[in-house]
């Protein structure tokens, strides 16, 4: 046993403010250490480069859509849905806006120039992320009409089979569904009158 | 106090090690001389139950870890040459799956016997809070778990789980950005619950499970009457009168509720692997599509209540947020067990009616939120699942008043069976 052990043990020859000094300067400067040897463990989880990569955006030619159809496309992964809607459908639109809990788009799911019933940049095109602003899942294509299995007045819409939201043919969520808010519209852009860009906004005219 | 070397003074090869490792020592005191009460009943078996069902977990696992690929690509047809190609590969996986459901069996039951005989109370709080730590860790692992197959309920399990951070508000979809590591689960989400699933929540769950067992062995076992066995004690050996050494009496009898426990487990494997879809779910043999949701996600069952409680709470605010408070707050509520129960009186013997009926219609509530959890959101059952949410977190405040309107039994000063 060395000299000093001895003294700690009978406690004389010990400062106790420099031991406490010692031990806050370490622990503090240890501490430090601690937070920047965490940054890289911590950011190591983001997106890699890769997967920002194939989140690029997407185009879609739609010449062969016909009216009434729905078209999905993988967009960062996630299911994109372009309808081609018939005039019985968009005039649906103003009918069920009784039900609905966010009609006038107020809730920001969608970029500033979607705008109106329609929710797109062409009234007759619908583009939208078809995933429940629930919890995620991916809702069906409902467009027949009368359907009282999900609702009295349906006029056709989207319905979640998970947990049973419901939303009209623009993606707005009616009321009294576990969905919070409509349905998430990406940016897209039309390049020309058949093709479409998604996850990019138009060109300022 | 200083550490004694050998304190039992064993002489020979023994006495060699307990020189240098307190093997004697541990033996004694966690064992042959650790005085657990002598009137534990059925409900004790489901502590060394867990313990067994552990085990299982560990070596089964680490078998399966040597023939399964985490990667998006290969993961699926990996699970799928398990179970064809490897020999005896499906046993090994249905051991594993089994022994899954099996550990949230006998750690239900084995809560519900803590909350029953007042397990939770002073000075065993620790024990609960370990064991409330263990249950957590326990749900990840088993969610880490269900994803690894990368089948449909696995990928769609999983988006339902992490869209639930991403109702925390402001920061919720960059967090789940970076939990899945990209845009939506993927290969690198999966490569990380793998990690999670074989190496880190393993250790944390061990770890934990050795501070459980520390804590326990430290203020001595309860027990169905509730009594405290250290006030009566052998005024020349200082043993308990009422204690009895764990070995033999506790292993001997444990390991008769390991042959029944093993009976049932074999039967389940051998004859229903899939339980009926419960066990091992239909949509999950078909491989992860991220473009198609299966018509009904529904949780593994032993999640079923606390999905039940997220789906019985309503969006207020345009947010999901308050089913995930919820949620949550139905896992958490179980920490402060200790401190809601004001009850003077440990075990359910000796309590008044008012406690013993709630807490009989507290199990069943329980047993149906996990049933409704597993259901299609119809009005009927989403009112079922609304009322059995009031009613679980109604019971956890009632224990502060439900003895004040009781009158307890006299309770005796040693154990009665």
């Amino acid at each position: 046993m060395s000299t000093q052990s001895v003294a700690n043990a009978t406690g004389s020859g010990v400062d106790p403010g420099r031991r406490r000094f010692l031990t806050l300067a370490t622990s503090g400067v240890g501490a430090v250490g601690v937070g920047f040897v965490a940054w890289p463990f911590l950011a190591s989880l983001k997106p890699s480069e890769r997967a920002k990569a194939l989140g690029a955006p997407v185009t879609q030619d739609i010449s062969l859509l016909e009216p009434g159809q729905k078209l999905n496309v993988a967009w960062r992964g996630k299911p994109v849905w372009i309808v081609k809607r018939t005039p019985e459908m968009i005039a649906s639109l103003a009918q069920v806006k009784g039900e609905l809990a966010d009609p006038e788009n107020e809730q920001p799911q969608q970029p500033d120039y979607i705008k109106g019933d329609a929710r797109a940049i062409k009234p007759e095109i619908l583009v939208m992320i078809g995933s429940c602003t629930h919890l995620g899942c991916s809702p069906t294509f409902r467009p027949d009409h009368p359907a009282p299995e999900i609702a009295a007045n349906w006029q056709g819409g989207f319905y979640c089979p998970c947990h049973g939201s419901k939303f009209d043919l623009s993606g707005r969520v009616y009321k009294n569904v576990p969905a919070p808010i409509n349905l998430k519209v990406p940016p897209y852009r039309f390049a020309n009158d058949t093709t479409i860009v998604i996850g990019e906004d138009p060109v300022a005219a | 106090m200083a550490i004694v070397p050998n304190p039992h003074k064993t002489t020979g090869i023994m006495g060699w090690i307990d020189d240098r490792f307190p093997a004697t020592k541990l033996w004694k005191d966690h064992l042959t001389e650790y005085y657990a009460p002598k009137n534990f009943n059925f409900w004790y078996y489901f502590g060394s139950l867990a313990l067994l069902v552990l085990v299982n977990q560990l070596i089964t696992g680490i078998w399966l870890a040597m023939h399964y690929k985490p990667d998006a690509k290969l993961a699926f047809d990996s699970v799928e040459y398990i179970m064809r190609d490897v020999p005896w590969g499906n046993i090994l996986r249905y051991m594993h799956s089994t022994g899954a459901s099996a550990f949230f069996l006998v750690v239900y039951l084995h809560m519900f016997r803590g909350l029953l005989y007042g397990s939770h109370k002073k000075p065993r709080e620790l024990i609960w809070i370990f064991g409330c730590l263990i249950y957590l860790v326990l749900m990840a692992e088993g969610f880490c778990g269900y994803v690894l197959p990368w089948g449909q309920m696995s990928y769609w399990g999983a988006n339902v789980i992490f869209n639930l951070f991403g109702t925390i508000p402001f920061i919720g979809p960059d967090l789940v950005i970076w939990i899945q590591g990209d845009y939506i689960p993927s290969d690198a989400t999966l490569s990380r619950l793998f990690s999670l699933h074989v190496v880190f929540l393993p250790f944390a769950l061990v770890g934990l499970v050795v501070a459980h067992l520390i804590a326990l062995h430290e203020v001595g076992s309860n027990n169905p009457d509730g009594v405290d066995i250290k006030k009566f004690k052998d005024p020349v050996t200082h043993i308990p009168l009422d204690g009895i050494g764990f070995h033999p009496y506790y292993t001997v009898k444990d390991i008769v509720g390991v042959c029944v426990f093993l009976i049932l487990f074999v039967a389940v494997i051998c004859f229903a692997p899939d339980g009926g879809g419960y066990l091992l779910e239909k949509p999950n043999f078909q491989e992860a599509n991220p473009l198609v949701t299966p018509e009904h996600i529904a949780p593994a069952w032993y999640f079923g209540a606390f999905y039940a409680m997220l789906r019985a709470t309503p969006s207020m605010f345009s947010s999901a947020l308050p089913g995930v408070i919820v949620m949550f707050g139905a896992v958490l509520i179980l920490f402060l067990l200790p401190w809601l129960d004001k009850n003077p009186v440990k075990s359910i013997r000796y309590k008044g009616t008012l406690t013993k009926v709630t807490t009989m219609v507290f199990a069943a509530d329980f047993v149906m939120l996990n049933y409704v959890g597993l259901q299609p959101p119809t009005a009927l059952f989403t009112l079922l699942s609304q009322i059995g949410t009031i009613y679980y977190f109604a019971y956890f405040i009632g224990l502060m008043f439900f003895h004040k309107f009781e009158k307890s039994k006299p309770v005796p000063e040693r154990v009665t069976s």
